[in-house]
């Protein structure tokens, strides 16, 4: 099906699907819908989903998603699973968890494969995300794949930042680490009905009483998904987050330095594709690792006079 | 240009419960290097074409042992017209007796794997249509 533009913005989920995969390929005419699609973005409501493989980021999410549909909202999901190292293929298996929505017209899921990035997103998970905004989705939900303790590029890309937890999978010195503890603006303890949910909330409450006092204490929700209880009191934190965002100035702050972070990448990505194409092509690079292997140069050498010659 | 992925939605039409072919099609087709993705058991012809949609899939890959798959398949292939995906390409694996094979290719599934077959095959097929 040819992409156009005008189907885009009349509103057609297939214009909008064309689209993500166009960004995410990086195909021709990606930059120009992009820069067509900037000065729509900044209106929805985008909230991160993280947490550990299991912990039951996809069942919380369609909850969530049914409960913002009542309030009368669209929603929009990003699904991140991770991409094979080895074969560049993967398995998103997070709709499984979201059967029921797939038939609501309101609603719009996408799963991406993380693609070789490390930080529980995919490198175009920002640009999806911007797509499903300027096509008028109210509502966001990034969910990003399991993650360990280091994964938090979510901040970057969420409003909000929503931590599910699980009980029993460590001791309290877990809680105390760095990593995507400090990240959550909402805490919600799923799987509560299990063992060790009492001790966990004492754990997270523990580690937020060490910090410095911020003008925004994450709640603590306890939530057992897969029986759609707590909901209401993860929306209700998330709405809460939302306006204390809005009211101190702080979201202005995320997005200008979201802004920051976005274009000093896209610098960093574009000098370095330029830098490697020039090298590889001219097969320099491959000399230059020769005479490395060999001890004859070195790399510190190499590289000062490689970057030398492109930047004169 | 980034690596064009060929994405396929894994989906179980109708109502058996039996998944390990389709799983271990869409483990194969993973380690071809695509990205899959597998909606899970009992779907409807709707949610199939809807997450077809959504998904932006290059490849419908249908999985289905009740015995349904001369009516749900065809229903695929209609759906996913309508939406103006005619050109996705739809293949088909299960126990399908053969004197059925030849009326599912005319209605439109471009290929049918029936049981035993190596996966290699599959993902050749898919190689080479897409």
């Amino acid at each position: 099906m040819e992409f156009s533009m005008k189907d885009f913005w009349n509103g057609s989920r297939r214009a909008l699907a064309r689209a993500i995969t166009i960004v995410e390929n990086e195909q021709d005419g990606y930059e120009e819908i992009m820069k067509e699609i900037y000065h729509h973005t900044g209106r929805a409501q985008v909230i991160g989903v993280t947490g550990a493989p299991g912990a039951g980021k996809s069942t919380l999410s369609d909850n969530l998603v049914k409960f913002y549909r009542k309030m009368g909202k669209t929603v929009g999901v990003c699904a991140i699973d991770p991409t094979s190292p080895f074969s560049g293929g993967a398995i998103l298996g997070d709709r499984i968890r979201m059967n029921d929505l797939t038939l609501d017209q309101g609603v719009y899921i996408r799963s991406m494969g993380t693609r070789g990035s490390l930080g529980g997103l995919s490198r175009k998970t920002a640009d999806a995300v911007k797509l499903m905004d300027a096509w008028g989705l109210d509502v966001i939900f990034i969910e990003t794949v399991g993650v360990g303790q280091s994964e938090v590029d979510i901040v970057k890309n969420a409003d909000t930042t929503l931590v599910v937890l699980v009980p029993g999978l460590g001791d309290d010195i877990q809680a105390i680490k760095a990593g995507i503890l400090e990240i959550g603006d909402v805490f919600t303890i799923n799987k509560c009905d299990r063992d060790g949910a009492d001790r966990l909330n004492v754990e997270i409450e523990m580690m937020l009483d060490l910090g410095e006092a911020q003008d925004w204490r994450p709640p603590i929700e306890r939530t057992i998904a897969n029986e759609g209880q707590g909901i209401e009191d993860v929306v209700n934190g998330l709405n809460e987050h939302r306006k204390y965002l809005e009211e101190s100035g702080l979201l202005e702050e995320r997005r200008r330095e979201r802004v920051r972070t976005e274009m000093a990448e896209m610098i960093h990505d574009r000098i370095s594709r330029h830098v490697m194409k020039e090298i590889t092509e001219t097969g320099k690079f491959a000399d230059y690792v020769e005479q490395v292997y060999e001890r004859q140069t070195d790399p510190y050498t190499v590289v000062d006079s490689i970057v030398g010659d492109i930047f004169k | 240009m980034a690596d064009k992925k060929i994405r396929v939605l894994v989906a179980k039409p109708g109502l058996d419960g039996h998944d390990r072919g389709a799983k271990v099609v869409a483990r194969a087709l993973r380690d071809a290097g695509m990205e899959v993705i597998y909606t899970g058991l009992r779907q409807t012809v709707d949610q199939i074409v809807e997450a077809a949609d959504s998904e932006d899939v290059d490849v419908v890959a249908l999985s289905l042992l009740s015995g349904a798959h001369n009516t749900l398949f065809p229903e695929v292939v209609e759906g996913l017209k309508a939406k103006g995906m005619g050109d996705v390409l739809v293949i088909g694996g299960g126990v399908i007796p053969a004197a059925d094979i030849p009326g599912l290719e005319e209605a439109g599934v471009k290929a049918i794997f029936t049981p035993g077959t190596p996966t290699k095959d599959i993902i050749d097929f898919i190689k080479a249509n897409v």
